[in-house]
């Protein structure tokens, strides 16, 4: 199989603008889905409302376009009511951390088996380039017009914070390492979430003069490090990338069951008294 | 074979009735007066192998039931007015992508926080057009528990058989009175099972192509075919597009799956209606009340008769007009300040003998307030 045999050959050219970091997102899923050699029948994939959002039209899985933060509540529904499928969130950042932030934090309280993608490109793509959760202070965006006053959230910390068992940032810049991330979050059993750096020139680029999509994949580069590594010690203000949190703890399903065991053995009990 | 007999709230009753019709999935936030379903729920799932999630708020829990009706779940939530009003969203995407579900709102005082401890009718106009855009949608109510029971199968029905949520809408009286419930044997009611597709793997399957009777049968994730949910217009594979051809045949189909079956879809209850002078209309607990009236006037040699509603939306118009044909006056008699009033006067031929009985300040209607209502249209004064 080739991570071709993955997509929904009829729907290309996909509708991302030329230098989009999204694309590359879809292609590094893809590719660890395939590397892993999971079923397609066992797949469903669930996003909300944007530009990350669409990537779940392209995939040759079990496919549901919901609406802006509420993927994750759907996922919720279908893993919990039907276990054995395995579900993959992508998302964008008004889905993970403004709209759909309470659903976020709560799916990772939960732990349920679901592997969130974030594709943070820190501005929303799809209503014309305004400022995002994840924009940061002092960048420009078409509602930040004198510059963003706005603290931005770190995912990371805010996963981990909520108990997600799985916890990992990678960009777009570094594609292999991506796929290796992803093919341990899709594997990890339990919440896992991907913050993944993908690019927006036409938004983000245009409005923070930044020249081109080469220039933004340049910034994550030179900006990231791997996790601990000697130049984060000598650097302070690089961003770190690699799996953070990786915890074996019972998933929210494998719980539920045991609930249903103790009900059932109850009533029979009850039962049996009458 | 002896029959199960219980004594039960009308929360619990809807929990029952679930059950009975087969649903395995709850999910769900505590809000007065409708709570009681979620707690009962929790228990009685699990023991027979369902699930039963308390997510983080309302909208997560109406969206959790879609996700969960898409693996072949029959599902349901249940909710009170803020949490109503929170769950519109989701319904919508129920609407749109023709997703069996149920939505139980146990109505309180309101807007906002209103009086959550306190009954009302005043959702009646939210149910039907609480979410955006063009839509139909089935709104049911009862007046007792053992009518609870009944329409909550019914509801469940309706659902599987035209692939849509459907709204129940009782009221905190409803939900809070304790009455007998006899459940029936396994069988008793008839239970409308999920249509699945019989396309096989490997062929094209559209599960956006309705037969020529309207159904959509579905498949289920996970199972063989995969193709895509969306909130957008779609296509018959389910992908979305904006031509203007197809958003118009999708709407209309949406809208037309709901309002051409309406006879099959609309049930009502006739009390005396044969020679009543006076008619009352009403529903959910209004109509206990209402009710009382007839057994009263009946008594005292009066003509008075009764239309319950049991289905609200869509409305039962050409019942409505039927039963208005002959009696002198009618009075429709709710809680809210005059929301069912006005369809009735929609759909007769004389709107100037109807009347409004109702009250809206958290009490029950009581049986005062429809006797002087009846003498003022009399002209004997209260």
């Amino acid at each position: 199989m080739s991570f071709k045999d993955y997509i929904r050959k009829r729907f290309f050219p996909h509708i991302w603008c030329p230098g989009c970091g999204h694309g590359t997102v879809l292609h590094g899923m893809l590719s660890a889905i395939e590397e892993l050699g999971l079923d397609k029948n066992e797949i469903v994939m669930v996003s909300g409302i944007g530009c990350s959002s669409r990537v779940v039209g392209y995939v040759d899985t079990h496919t549901l376009h919901t609406l802006h933060g509420r993927a994750l509540a759907f996922a919720t529904g279908v893993k919990f009511s039907r276990p054995a499928l395995r579900c993959i969130v992508p998302m964008g950042d008004g889905d993970a951390t403004a709209i759909g932030g309470n659903h976020f934090i709560h799916a990772c309280r939960r732990n349920i088996d679901i592997t969130a993608i974030v594709m943070n490109n820190r501005i929303y793509g799809m209503t014309g380039g305004q400022y995002s959760p994840l924009t940061g202070t002092g960048a420009y965006a078409t509602t930040a017009p004198y510059s963003n006053i706005d603290y931005d959230f770190d995912i990371v910390e805010l996963a981990r914070g909520a108990g997600a068992s799985f916890v990992a940032r990678g960009t777009t810049y570094h594609t292999r390492e991506m796929i290796n991330i992803l093919k341990k979050a899709v594997m990890h059993k339990g919440f896992s979430v991907v913050e993944i750096f993908s690019q927006c020139p036409t938004y983000f680029g245009r409005k923070n003069n930044i020249k081109s999509p080469i220039e933004m994949l340049e910034w994550m580069k030179d900006k990231t490090t791997p996790i601990g590594s000697k130049a984060k010690q000598e650097n302070p203000d690089l961003i770190e990338r690699g799996v953070f949190v990786q915890n074996e703890k019972e998933e929210y399903c494998d719980r539920y069951d045991k609930v249903i065991e103790l009900a059932m053995n109850r009533a029979l009990k009850e039962k049996g008294e009458k | 074979m002896k029959k199960r007999i219980r004594f039960v709230q009308g929360n619990e009753a809807v929990v029952e009735g679930s059950l009975y019709a087969g649903a395995s999935f709850f999910a769900g936030y505590p809000i007065t007066p409708s709570t009681e379903i979620a707690e009962h729920f929790s228990v009685r799932l699990p023991q027979v192998g369902g699930k039963f999630v308390q997510m983080e708020d309302e909208l997560s829990a109406m969206c959790a039931i879609v996700g969960a009706s898409l693996t072949g779940n029959k599902s349901i939530t249940a909710t009170s007015g803020p949490g109503f009003s929170l769950k519109q969203e989701a319904l919508g995407f129920a609407v749109m992508a023709e997703i069996p579900s149920i939505i139980v709102n146990i109505q309180r005082g309101g807007p906002s926080t209103g009086n959550p401890t306190h009954g009302a009718q005043g959702d009646v106009m939210q149910a039907r057009w609480g979410t955006h855009g063009d839509h139909s949608m089935v709104v049911m109510t009862a007046s007792s528990i053992q009518d609870v029971f009944r329409v909550t199968i019914d509801a469940f029905n309706i659902a599987e058989t035209f692939r849509t949520p459907v709204i129940l809408l009782l009221d905190e009286v409803v939900g809070h009175m304790r009455e007998k419930l006899v459940i029936p044997e396994p069988g008793e009611i008839p239970i409308i099972e999920r249509l699945r597709t019989s396309v096989r793997t490997g062929v094209d399957y559209h599960p956006y192509q309705p037969r020529e009777d309207g159904r959509l049968p579905m498949s289920d994730f996970g199972g063989k075919h995969r193709y895509n949910v969306t909130g957008l217009f779609h296509d018959m594979w389910g992908f979305p597009t904006t031509k203007p051809h197809m958003v118009r045949k999708l709407l209309r189909h949406m809208v037309d799956k709901i309002e051409c079956y309406s006879n099959r879809i609309c049930q009502y209850k006739k009390y005396y209606i044969e020679d009543a002078e006076t008619l009352l209309i009403s529903y959910g607990s209004s109509a206990r009340t209402a009710m009382e009236m007839v057994s009263y006037s009946r008594k005292r040699g009066r003509k008075v008769g009764l239309l319950e509603l049991q289905t609200l939306w869509p409305f039962p118009a050409e019942v409505v007009r039927h039963s208005c044909i002959n009696p002198a006056s009618v009075v429709v008699v709710e809680m809210n300040m005059g929301q069912m009033v006005q369809q009735v006067k929609a759909a007769v031929d004389d709107p100037g003998k109807i009347y409004l009985c109702n009250r809206y300040d958290g009490e029950m209607i009581n049986f005062e307030n429809v006797k002087d209502t009846l003498r003022i249209i009399q002209g004997k004064g209260i």
